[in-house]
């Protein structure tokens, strides 16, 4: 059983009147790049949401290192669990640079507002995500690719071991994907805790080391992508009839959906 | 730029710094030309000596009783609306969510023409004017509220806010007698004429409990303004934070407006310029009250200089130079 800093027992989580999931218990195993997917409407945006503090679940709790999460000091978890939002608003005329070293308020004081470690982190940060180079320019005029490895730079700049991302591929294409994902790829493999929610089954085997597959707010699999997504899962949870070849790139499981007309092995 | 001191160090833009001490020089210019010029002209070397009392008895009643107190009210009050739209303009992340667009002017109005009506004191009056902007400000939150509140909806919540009050201001006005009417319109024009150190002393009493709780609540809001999940995630207590903003910014509106009257245009304009002028991103305090307060004093010197002998109120040049401006932003954000 591998340690476990951030995990919620018996959620019941709601907004307003509407219940999305009821005694929803879910563990995330330290250092692991952890991925939640699901149908639309399943609840994986507002579980991450919960496991962020961004939403009291109604029943139940969500722990950080033995302390519910809701109850420690909000600065504190801020310097040990980072979120990247679903969408975040730009500060008008905000430079790159200016943008990330945001990232560093939870380490910050009124009196001690700029650090040599603040100055090292957020360099640090835009190294990583490939943005240095962009530093002085206004965020507003980037692509939505730059822009978003500006707002993974500023959750990096905040030096959290846990990082969670709320759907950080949707509005990226293709290349901008893999862009995003890799890095979240290097950033795992530098020691930290990954959780993000997904939406493309493939993308979730090729990078999750640890996959939680819900679907109408309960968690129907858990465990290595390898080991439990079969076409009786993706059936069940996805409606989607399929067949799993191994990716000929990284060996982790590939969906092909069925396909209405087949095509004859032997035409062409 | 970072500025150690001992174990504090505070990161200031060498631009806003630059910018923050020509606002202080340009304001110390103005209330020197304030001070100075006028029907009687008080050299600048006699000044300093009117105001400690030792100059000819006609130049210390006129420095230190009639335009000190004038100069001081405006530069606070002219820092006080500064800084309450640059509040309100960074929670509802729209240069129009200034409080004298969003009603709260306009509720202070009400509440001052209620007590004119009513026949009572210019103090009573300042009061009225408070609880009618405090009470403005519940309602248009209220109405607003939606498990929270959203910038656009208080926006436009306060603009009908806003729309209802001028009607029934006009309302009140048309049922009030010729004497309370013209007594009341003269306020609400927004005047910092014949203010005395009564008038003073409150903004100043007030400002020294707001302007700490200002300072303490910029990097925050700056925080804020990129939506309250990203805010939270880095450790903001949102709905704290917008609570107290919110009651900081409604009571600097209130007590500026219960001094000097509705003057519109320096709350809206304040906070913007300083922005474009520092080149800094979001919200900016001390640079919108600096801006506020050589707004408001620049305007008033010219109010009562630039038709010498006549004596304009300084509404009426705020207005001016606030349609103006709302003009030209509006035709900047067309693009």
């Amino acid at each position: 059983m591998p340690d476990v800093r951030l995990s919620g027992t018996g959620l019941t989580l709601a907004y307003d009147q509407r219940v999305v999931a009821t005694d929803l218990s879910v563990a995330i195993p330290d250092e692991s790049f952890t991925v939640i997917i699901g149908p639309n409407a399943c609840g994986k945006s507002t579980l991450l949401r919960a496991l962020a503090r961004m939403l009291k679940p109604k029943a139940g709790a969500v722990h950080l290192d033995g302390g519910v999460i809701t109850s420690l000091p909000s600065k504190e978890v801020a310097r040990r669990l980072g979120l990247l939002p679903q969408t975040s608003i730009v500060p008008d005329g905000i430079t790159v640079a200016d943008l990330v070293a945001r990232g560093r308020y939870p380490h910050q004081k009124l009196m001690r507002q700029w650090s040599k470690a603040d100055e090292v982190a957020v360099t640090e940060a835009m190294r990583a995500t490939d943005v240095a180079e962009l530093a002085d320019r206004i965020v507003d005029e980037l692509s939505g690719g730059q822009r978003q490895r500006v707002w993974l730079a500023m959750a990096l700049a905040q030096e959290t071991p846990i990082l969670l991302l709320d759907e950080p591929t949707t509005f990226l294409d293709i290349s901008h994907q893999i862009e995003v994902l890799d890095l979240c790829a290097d950033l795992h493999e530098e020691g930290r805790t990954m959780v993000a929610v997904l939406h493309d089954l493939n993308q979730a085997c090729r990078y999750a080391t640890h996959l939680i597959v819900m679907r109408a707010g309960r968690i129907v699999a858990q465990g290595d992508p390898g080991e439990i997504v079969t076409p009786e899962l993706v059936h069940e949870v996805f409606d989607l009839r399929c067949e799993i070849i191994v990716d000929p790139q990284s060996g982790t499981p590939l969906i092909v959906p069925e396909a209405r007309r087949r095509v004859s092995a032997t035409a062409g | 730029m970072n500025v150690r001191v001992g174990p504090c160090s505070i990161r200031l833009a060498p631009r806003a710094l630059i910018v923050g001490v020509c606002l202080i020089l340009v304001a110390f210019a103005v209330t020197v030309a304030a001070l100075s010029t006028g029907e009687l002209a008080v050299p600048a070397a006699d000044i300093v000596r009117a105001l400690f009392g030792e100059g000819t008895p006609v130049a210390e009643l006129i420095v230190s009783k009639l335009r000190a107190p004038r100069v001081v009210t405006g530069l606070m009050v002219g820092a006080a609306f500064g800084l309450s739209g640059a509040i309100f303009q960074s929670l509802t992340r729209n240069p129009l969510g200034s409080p004298d667009f969003i009603g709260f002017t306009a509720g202070a109005s009400t509440g001052g023409i209620l007590v004119v009506i009513a026949g009572g004191s210019a103090m009573a009056i300042a009061g009225g004017a408070l609880a009618g902007c405090v009470l403005t400000a519940a309602l248009v939150y209220g109405l607003a509220f939606r498990g929270g509140v959203q910038g656009y909806r208080l926006v436009l919540v306060g603009i009908g806010a806003n729309a209802l009050l001028l009607a029934v201001n006009s309302y009140l006005l048309t049922r009030a007698n010729i004497n309370d009417a013209a007594t009341a319109g003269a306020w609400l024009t927004g005047s910092l004429g014949g203010r005395g150190w009564e008038h003073a002393i409150p903004v100043g009493l007030a400002l020294a409990v707001l302007v700490p709780v200002c300072a303490a609540l910029s990097r925050p809001m700056r925080m804020l303004e990129m939506g309250d999940d990203a805010a939270k995630a880095m450790g903001i207590r949102v709905e704290p934070v917008r609570a107290v903003a919110i009651a900081a910014g409604v009571l600097l509106s209130g007590v500026a407006t219960a001094a000097a009257g509705p003057v519109i245009f320096v709350a809206l304009a304040a906070p913007q310029l300083a922005r474009r002028l520092t080149r800094s991103p979001g919200v900016t305090m001390g640079a919108s009250a600096l801006m506020g307060a050589v707004l408001l004093t620049g305007a008033d010197l010219a109010a009562q200089r630039l038709l010498a002998p006549t004596q304009l109120p300084v509404g009426v040049l705020t207005a001016a130079i606030g349609g103006t401006y709302l003009a030209l932003l509006l035709r900047k954000d067309r693009h």
